[in-house]
């Protein structure tokens, strides 16, 4: 097997496995180990760098880099990296002083940027190109910015103070913002002489369900995202109380206990796949089941029942899944009768779509077999080259952290484009590598190994958060919750580095390691190589770092999966052949900077 | 100084024996040997064995006298019986422990200062009574513990790491434990763990005296330039007449080997070693052949090792002193104080 490149900063950045999985790449344990040292402000800086949002994200994020989080491999719960992040927002000092100043109007640097829609995705583009002397101009139909983390996280969720306060942080960067002034003609922005445009306008329309009955009940059938915001912004305060909720997705979790604190008593959520499948995530679902709402699966909607023009109920088919020779699912009629439920008001939440209608098809962006703007997957740029897309424009309906990290990479692209450089040409991560070692058996990080379990964040009690739908659930961590969850991360940041010339081949760090990561043993090819170990090396998405440089001529195997990054290894290495060194990978933002380095 | 603990955590792929057990579970407390020390990897292939063997951890007592090599046994089966001896007195503990329980397996742990210098007369004994035990000792040629003086065992001409000459004779504890009469006789390397692991299961299946030297080099005070007890030396002059390459229990031996390349030699209790042969002449049935080989291949400076000596037909102390089967805790008061009336007459039975 080929001898490993650890110079690549793709090898180490890859065993930092929360990271890697993070859209935005925010350096996970970096700001965990700044919360269990109380440094709150310097803790969500460096969110605030990756991510943009952290107060918002701490609570609603989608949290790939959880199921990725190698905790998850040594036992059962990776690390609470989300509600972590929620402890850096909740207790940090005023750190405005810390953010970039707005750049006066005289010194700019003259050109302009239009950006539709003030979701996620534009504000991130904004915040990255304003401190840079770009002028930011954001539009948006709603009156207040924020996108869906507005209109459609429900309060109890997300409430509006968060949002306020870091929407904020980039509206007084020098972003202006036009609210209630939806874009209607894309190309009559373009004629307004903006330099680059940038397309945030999200996913908005809900996804419509044409079974009969949807006319004539009409009144009392509501698409789950536009009943969403007009809760948000206050149009909707009640509904009946019998309410059914069609769909398995995150909307659907919103909708049913959103329900539920507006005069829904028999709330139930309603599935066509098998409870497992659903969409909606584990701890969305626990959530509502937690407010009392049962999820029935299986029942595909048929028909909804109405007399005298009010709606009565829906009637499913019962269905059953079954699989192809190529394991594809399908679902069928199980043969058993129809079922009927009874209530007053449905909520249709089976899906969210895009539609550009204020886009003209003739301005050379083109669009592709589904009516979907073609859009570099690296760059972001639409084949009209001062239009960029980013967020849930560009590729359909993702989330929150997804248009951060799409908004970073086209803000790069813009200032590429309007500086005269080639946007494809990409910008590499600052990686920086520092030894930890302080002393024998010292080292600048908490190595010994917690074996606590997931704490669980405290939540308010059911009878209080459901009276009022502005009243958060979620507590949030306390100081010592937050210290003893921070203490389970592995650090993974901190990797073994490995110097074959030091090795005396004693065996010490084979016998040490907790997990049986490494071996000395003949090379072979890699597919041999991971039978061949001390423990075999089953996880494939996880490398083999293989170094030489030994005086038997054998090779040094590390299975990188289970690494508890403990440093017993190094501690017991008599010649430092070992060392643990703190590899910190920034992707690099559109600023000065970048364009010198890339 | 001090380590942190080896967390708890384990590899979520590790074998289990047939007892359900792990390798980890056969640990000990954490070492506070010097890192890197030749020891902690003999401690490791001891956990190996004892996994591999699916020994039930009650079922081992750990012996030790006093050096770095004597606070061992702390380190690995965590869960058996131990007793830490004084200086070289480790062999007599042993022998009695061994007379009064002779169910357990007895693991006599040692250092080369503590069996070659002050307990050579307790190692010669041992040895040549045939106590059933497995005699191992980690030999780094120096008192670790007191701070690397030259042991017994330090071959002549060999350098002390500040360039002090030794001037006297080597012990050479193998060719010793032949002479002696131990019926399983084995040398090995902590470096070479695939040798020694093997070598240490068959030595705890066979039912006599059972002596492995292991080369085992101090990283402090004995693995420089000149040391013929280091990682360097030891691997360049390493003569390994064979590899066992695995030991079953009464199970037949099914893999296929070259003819001529594999002994199959059976131990009394039916289990077998699988015995692949590096050197074709040499022959571990014949004792002389086999000590004049050592003798032959020290004075060149090599070391050999392997599985050097094995008596497939041995007996033990117990059978010498035809004592009872049962070991001594599990009889009762009128077994073993039978009266005054049988001590009559088995007075009377020496006069
Ligand atoms: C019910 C629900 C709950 C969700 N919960 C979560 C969650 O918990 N966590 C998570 O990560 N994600 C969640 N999401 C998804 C997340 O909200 C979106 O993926 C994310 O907001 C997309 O960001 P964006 O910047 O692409 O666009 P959006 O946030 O959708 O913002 C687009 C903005 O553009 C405006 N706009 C559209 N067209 C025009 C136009 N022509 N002119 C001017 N303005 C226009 C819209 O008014 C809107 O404000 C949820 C989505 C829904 C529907
Ligand atoms: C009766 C007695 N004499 C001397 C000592 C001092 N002493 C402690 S350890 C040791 C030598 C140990 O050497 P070895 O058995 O080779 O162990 P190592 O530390 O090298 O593993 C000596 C002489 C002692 N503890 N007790
Ligand atoms: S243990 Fe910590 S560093 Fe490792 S993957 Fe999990 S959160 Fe990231
Ligand atoms: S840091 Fe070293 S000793 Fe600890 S688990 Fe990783 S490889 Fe093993
Ligand atoms: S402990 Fe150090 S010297 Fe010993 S084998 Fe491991 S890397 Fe090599
Ligand atoms: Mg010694």
């Amino acid at each position: 097997m080929k001898l490993t490149d650890i110079a690549a900063p793709d090898y180490f950045h890859k065993v930092v496995d929360c990271q890697w999985a993070c859209p935005a790449h925010t350096p996970v344990p970096e700001y965990i180990r700044l919360i269990a040292q109380g440094r709150y402000g310097d803790a969500y800086m460096i969110n605030w760098k990756s991510n943009v949002f952290p107060g918002i994200l701490g609570r609603t994020c989608d949290r790939p880099c959880e199921p990725a989080c190698r905790r998850g491999r040594v036992e059962k719960d990776p690390v609470a990296i989300c509600r972590l992040k929620r402890v850096a927002a909740d207790y940090k000092e005023d750190i405005k002083e810390r953010l970039p100043k707005a750049v006066e109007k005289g010194k700019r640097n003259g050109k302009r940027i239009a950006l539709v829609g003030a979701g996620p995705a534009s504000l991130t583009v904004a915040r990255d190109l304003a401190p840079m002397g770009y002028e930011c101009v954001v539009f948006d139909g709603d009156f207040r910015s924020g996108g869906m983390m507005r209109s459609q996280i429900p309060k109890f969720r997300l409430p509006d103070k968060v949002i306020d306060e870091e929407c904020n942080y980039i509206l007084d960067l020098g972003v202006e913002f036009r609210g209630g002034r939806p874009v209607e003609s894309l190309k009559k922005l373009l004629a307004e002489g903006w330099d680059a445009v940038f397309v945030g306008s999200g996913a908005p329309r809900g996804r419509e369900l044409d079974i009969p009955g949807r006319k004539e009940a009409a009144k009392n059938i509501h698409i789950g995202i536009d009943w969403l915001s007009s809760v948000s912004f206050g149009h909707i305060n009640s509904i009946g109380k019998r309410v059914i909720v069609l769909g398995g997705g995150n909307t659907a979790m919103d909708c049913c206990r959103s329900s539920r604190r507006l005069g829904g008593e028999d709330v139930k959520v309603i599935v066509r796949s098998g409870f497992e499948e659903m969409k909606a995530s584990p701890w969305e679902k626990e959530d509502a089941m937690h407010e009392g709402i049962p999820i029935h699966n299986y029942l595909v909607p048929k028909e909804f029942t109405h007399r005298d023009g009010k709606l009565t109920g829906v009637t499913f088919e019962k269905v059953k899944a079954e699989y192809d020779e190529k394991g594809r699912r399908k679902l069928v009629n199980a043969g058993e009768p129809d079922q009927h439920f009874e209530c007053d008001d449905v909520l249709v939440a089976v899906g969210q779509e895009n539609s550009f209608p204020w886009i003209e098809r003739d301005i050379g962006l083109e669009f592709d077999q589904w009516d979907m703007p073609k859009v570099d997957p690296k760059t972001f740029v639409s084949t009209n080259p001062q239009v960029f897309f980013g967020g849930d424009a560009a590729f359909g309906p993702k989330n929150i952290i997804w248009a951060v990290a799409h908004g970073h990479e086209a803000a790069v692209s813009i200032d590429k484009y309007l500086s005269g450089e080639d946007m494809n040409v990409r910008p590499l991560p600052a990686v920086e590598v520092v030894s930890q070692k302080m002393g024998i058996h010292e080292w600048s990080y908490d190595n010994d190994i917690a074996n606590d379990k997931r704490y669980r964040v405290p939540t308010r009690d059911n009878v209080i958060a459901l009276k009022d739908i502005r009243t958060e659930v979620e507590l949030g961590y306390d100081d010592k919750l937050a210290f003893q969850e921070a203490q389970r991360c592995l650090n993974c940041d901190v990797q073994t580095v490995f110097t074959g010339q030091l090795c005396i081949e004693c065996d010490a760090c084979v016998d040490i390691c907790p997990m049986d990561c490494i071996t000395f043993t003949h090379n072979g090819e890699e597919a041999d190589l991971r039978t061949r170990l001390k423990a075999p090396a089953q996880n494939l998405t996880q490398d083999l770092y293989v170094a030489d440089n030994l005086k038997t001529g054998r090779v040094m195997v590390k299975d990188e999966d289970v690494c508890l990054h403990c440093g017993l290894c190094a501690e017991r290495c008599p010649t430092g052949a070992w060392d643990m060194q703190k590899y910190l990978i920034e992707m690099t933002q559109a600023e000065q900077a970048c364009r010198s380095r890339a | 100084m001090t380590y942190i603990v080896k967390p708890k955590f384990h590899h979520p792929a590790l074998p289990k024996n047939a007892l359900g057990y792990t390798h980890r579970d056969y640990e000990g407390s954490v070492s506070t040997l010097c890192a890197g020390c030749g020891h902690d990897s003999i401690s490791a292939a001891i956990i190996e064995a004892c996994f591999e063997l699916a020994i039930e951890p009650h079922r081992v007592a750990k012996l030790s006298g006093i050096g770095c090599s004597s606070k061992t046994p702390t380190y690995f089966l965590g869960q058996s019986h131990g007793f830490n001896s004084v200086h070289g007195r480790m062999p007599s503990v042993l022998t009695g422990a061994n007379l009064a329980n002779r169910d357990l397996i007895y693991l006599g742990v040692s250092g080369d200062g503590d069996s070659a210098s002050i307990g050579l007369g307790q190692f010669a004994h041992a040895i040549r009574r045939g106590v059933n035990m497995v005699y191992i000792v980690e030999n780094n040629g120096v008192y670790g513990l007191t701070k690397g003086q030259f042991s017994a065992t330090a071959d002549r001409g060999s350098k002390a790491k500040r360039g002090a000459v030794n001037n006297d004779s080597s012990i050479d504890l193998v060719a010793m434990a032949m002479q002696l009469g131990a019926t399983f006789v084995a040398r090995s390397f902590s470096g070479d763990k695939e040798q020694l692991v093997p070598i240490i299961k068959a030595a705890i299946e066979h039912k006599g005296a059972a002596f492995i030297d292991v080369l085992s080099p101090c990283v402090a005070f004995n693995n420089h330039l000149g040391s013929t007890k280091s990682f360097d030396f030891v691997r360049m002059h390493n003569e390994a007449v064979n590899r066992l390459d695995f030991i079953t229990g009464r199970t037949p031996i099914t893999v296929d080997y070259e003819p001529g390349t594999v002994e199959i030699v059976e131990q009394h209790d039916g289990s077998k070693i699988a015995l692949r042969k590096l050197n074709a002449e040499y022959n571990i049935h014949d004792k002389l052949a086999a000590m004049s080989f050592l003798l032959h291949h020290a004075a060149e400076g090599q070391i050999v090792t392997g599985l050097l000596y094995v008596d497939s037909d041995p007996d033990d102390l117990h059978a010498h002193l035809a004592t009872v089967d049962a070991p001594l805790n599990s009889l009762g008061e009128k077994e073993l104080c039978p009266g005054s009336a049988t001590l009559e007459k088995f007075n009377a039975s020496l006069r």
